[in-house]
């Protein structure tokens, strides 16, 4: 249960902190991807204090095999880079200029009711089960 | 290049992404998981039942505008009309082909701007930084492309 309730909570902390940060907003994320219009920096500063924030977690969890609940860590392993990525990566950017949502806003705009978001969550579901069918290539 | 000075909203963006890496930091700490929403809504659709962390996270997700709202109405709401969409980045067919890409590309690419850019950076990976490097430089391209090369105000 104590798990659960921790997931829930991160998932609040994490919601709440892509609307603080006004990234619910898909006009403020493309005028930070329009670095050739009225480009609006927001987007830098929030990637930049949640990665310092995020790294004293991840600092800790890289020296610990147990969780605080007593669990096994599961990170992921580390692999290099791939095609695979690459590609991923690119298709992702693409579809995140067109219409300014990447999955944690999109989700976050379900709950405020927004329905720009409601579109992009339904073809990206579709778009997870089908690239979920797709061949995985060689193991890496 | 100019900046928009007005739109600029340095304290909340700072705040908000303080918010996002300890939200982080308490999943790996708690959990021993990595918040990539991509890889957690991926799970919870492979496992469906059993996935019980991923819909308690996913759930979070959803109702942060409700908490958030009690206490700070309207704060994140976006500009545009909420039921219909006005603005030619947001036709219901370009959405819905932006969302068709996001998924692919996030399953493809194993993470989104959550799960590589920022835990992934956090935990100093390459094959994150490649991934944030390449979407960022992808979506930079493409909103060049939309609003400067195509025209149009999208």
């Amino acid at each position: 249960m104590t798990k659960l309730g921790m997931a829930l909570l991160a998932g609040v902390v994490f919601g709440i902190g892509l609307l603080l940060a006004g990234m619910t907003d898909p006009q403020k994320v493309l005028a930070f991807l329009d670095l050739a219009g009225e480009w609006d920096p927001s987007l830098a500063l929030v990637m930049i204090s949640a990665i310092a924030t995020a790294r004293f977690g991840f600092a800790a969890a890289e020296h610990r095999n147990d969780t605080w609940l007593g669990a096994a860590m599961q990170l992921p392993p580390r692999r290099a880079a791939d095609r695979r990525l690459f590609a991923g990566s690119a298709l992702f950017g693409v579809g995140w200029g067109l219409a300014g949502f990447c999955p944690g806003p999109a989700l976050v705009g379900i709950g405020l009711g927004y329905g720009p978001a409601v579109a992009v969550v339904v073809a990206m579901l579709a778009g997870l089960c089908v690239a979920g069918k797709l061949p995985k290539g060689p193991p890496h | 290049m100019s900046i928009a000075w007005s739109a600029f909203t340095p304290w909340q963006a700072l705040a908000g992404g303080t918010l996002i890496g300890a939200a982080a930091s308490l999943l790996v700490l708690a959990n021993g998981r990595v918040a990539g929403v991509s890889g957690i809504l991926g799970g919870a659709l492979r496992t469906r039942g059993r996935a019980g962390w991923q819909i308690a996270f996913l759930a979070g997700l959803l109702l942060s505008p409700l908490l958030l709202h009690a206490w700070l109405p309207g704060v994140g709401l976006p500009s545009e009309s909420a039921t219909a969409p006005t603005h030619p980045a947001l036709s219901w067919g370009r959405l819905l082909i932006a969302g068709f890409l996001v998924g692919v590309g996030t399953h493809l690419a194993n993470g989104c701007t959550s799960g590589h850019g920022v835990c992934g950076l956090a935990r100093l990976s390459k094959r994150s930084l490649w991934a944030t490097l390449i979407f960022v430089s992808a979506g930079l391209a493409t909103v060049f492309v939309g609003r400067h090369v195509l025209g149009g105000a999208a």
